[in-house]
């Protein structure tokens, strides 16, 4: 019996929900969008267009508001920060075996997380200039549709790989569902977060723990 | 930056050592960002050697991967609305009405008997998507107009769909080019129903959204009266080459 740690506050996992809404709806619009058979199948290509271009335009209105809170700004400052352990951990073949004590985010949920910032910047701005034509000269919009079909695969190889380790690890899961995980998850796969946050240390001591 | 960050530390913060590392994130969304920046200005020319590459390995490819690369020169589906009836050569019929001296109403067989004019030209896309090189052919619009005999009052063709929505529009001058076909033929055989088959129009020097997809009628009209796009922001004039068309 371990207790639970504190991993996310409230604000952090409202802006991962909703840009996780906007990013499944974008995507969802977008097959419909490209493939053909979708797209003769539903047809409403300008209701669709709609619902694809304003959950793009929204997305990044989330990530933003979110900076009012100083847990998620912290959350931010993180995820952008790599120290030398995380460029070991992510060339390391045996990155999970805890040899190598993790901070809040590992290396791989920081290369998500700023490869996603990046991406939905470069959509957005191809994205405005493929949907108002008026704006730049043809050359430029071949060059927006080629720049946002790449991006938009990126994007959705990065997604399925997000979903695929989070349904992967439960305990993950639940930290950004409810907030908390248990201590015992915490040493194990952040350890040197689980250093800087009181309880989950004491919980060894206090706990009956595992029959070892 | 660390001597700032030092500075305004709060005590939240105070133990925490990852802040800091290097912020890998913040060059890695900058770095994004300009490789899109070079990618809209570059992209054409990257996109067409990368076509010229891969056109031929695909033809050959058993597994069809190669189709699933976003390279950008393929046709993208545009329906407005929801599922559009299928004709074939038993229930089409092509109007050609409103100010005209004789209305008429063409089948299938119609149309291929008349003389056909063949194009190859790219098919380009307001967004920015273009096919290059789509071989077309079809009845010359102008051959369908001088038959009706236009009236004195009539400036515009108004061209309908099938779909029950999509309209388009032309001025009489610009639908007299020889470039403006009634099309039976794309892309080496009859246009398939998702192209817009079993007849739609090629208006070669414009954008494709004034090429009407399931053509159903012709309508001859005593002013330009603005089409689908047209009401949702897209230019009237759909020319590529504001000067006139490509290629003209």
């Amino acid at each position: 019996m371990t207790g639970t740690v504190r991993r996310f506050a409230k604000v952090t996992r409202a802006v991962h929900w909703t840009v996780a809404l906007l990013m499944i709806s974008c995507i969802g619009t977008a097959a419909i969008l490209y493939n053909a058979s979708f797209a003769v199948a539903i047809g409403h290509r300008h209701l669709v267009e709609l619902i694809h271009v304003y959950s793009g335009f929204a997305l990044p209105v989330p990530i933003l508001l979110g900076a009012i809170s100083a847990a998620y700004r912290l959350d931010l400052r993180r995820l952008n920060r790599f120290t030398p352990g995380d460029r070991r951990w992510l060339f390391s073949r045996s990155r999970r075996d805890g040899s190598i004590k993790v901070g809040k985010f590992n290396a791989g949920q920081k290369l998500n997380a700023a490869l996603s910032g990046g991406a939905i910047a470069a959509l957005l701005g191809t994205g405005l200039i493929m949907y108002f034509p008026s704006l730049t000269r043809l050359s430029w919009r071949t060059g927006a549709t080629f720049v946002h079909d790449w991006f938009a695969l990126a994007v959705g190889l990065l997604v399925m790989g997000h979903i695929y380790y989070a349904v992967k690890d439960p305990e993950a899961l639940r930290g950004m569902r409810a907030g908390r995980v248990s201590a015992s998850w915490a040493r194990a796969e952040h350890a040197a977060w689980a250093d800087e946050v009181p309880g989950s240390q004491q919980d060894v001591e206090q706990g009956p723990g595992p029959l070892i | 930056m660390f001597r700032t960050d030092r500075g305004r530390r709060s005590t939240a913060e105070a133990d925490v050592p990852e802040v800091d590392g290097t912020p890998i994130g913040r060059r890695t969304i900058l770095g994004l960002i300009a490789l899109a920046g070079a990618g809209v200005v570059g992209g054409k020319a990257v996109q067409d050697g990368l076509a010229k590459v891969l056109a031929p390995i695909e033809l050959r490819d058993p597994t069809g991967l190669i189709s699933l690369i976003p390279l950008g020169d393929s046709f993208r589906f545009y329906s407005v609305t929801g599922a559009v009836p299928t004709k074939d050569s038993g229930t089409y019929r092509l109007a050609v009405d409103g100010m005209v001296t004789h209305t008429a109403s063409y089948t299938l067989a119609d149309l291929q008997a008349m003389p056909q004019t063949g194009l190859v030209r790219d098919f380009q896309c307001i967004t920015g998507w273009h096919v290059p090189q789509v071989h077309w052919s079809g009845v010359r619009l102008s051959t369908l107009l001088d038959r009706a005999a236009p009236t004195g009052g009539a400036t515009a063709v108004r061209f309908r769909s099938f779909d029950g929505t999509y309209t388009e529009n032309l001025t009489l001058e610009q639908a007299r080019l020889d470039d403006v076909i009634v099309a039976l033929q794309m892309l080496g055989g009859p246009i398939t129903h998702d192209h817009g088959g079993p007849v739609r129009m090629y208006v070669a020097p414009m954008y494709g959204y004034k090429s009407t997809k399931w053509l159903s009628g012709i309508e001859l009209t005593a002013n330009v009266e603005s089409g689908y796009w047209e009401h949702r922001g897209y230019p009237v004039d759909g020319f590529i080459n504001p000067s006139r068309g490509e290629g003209a």
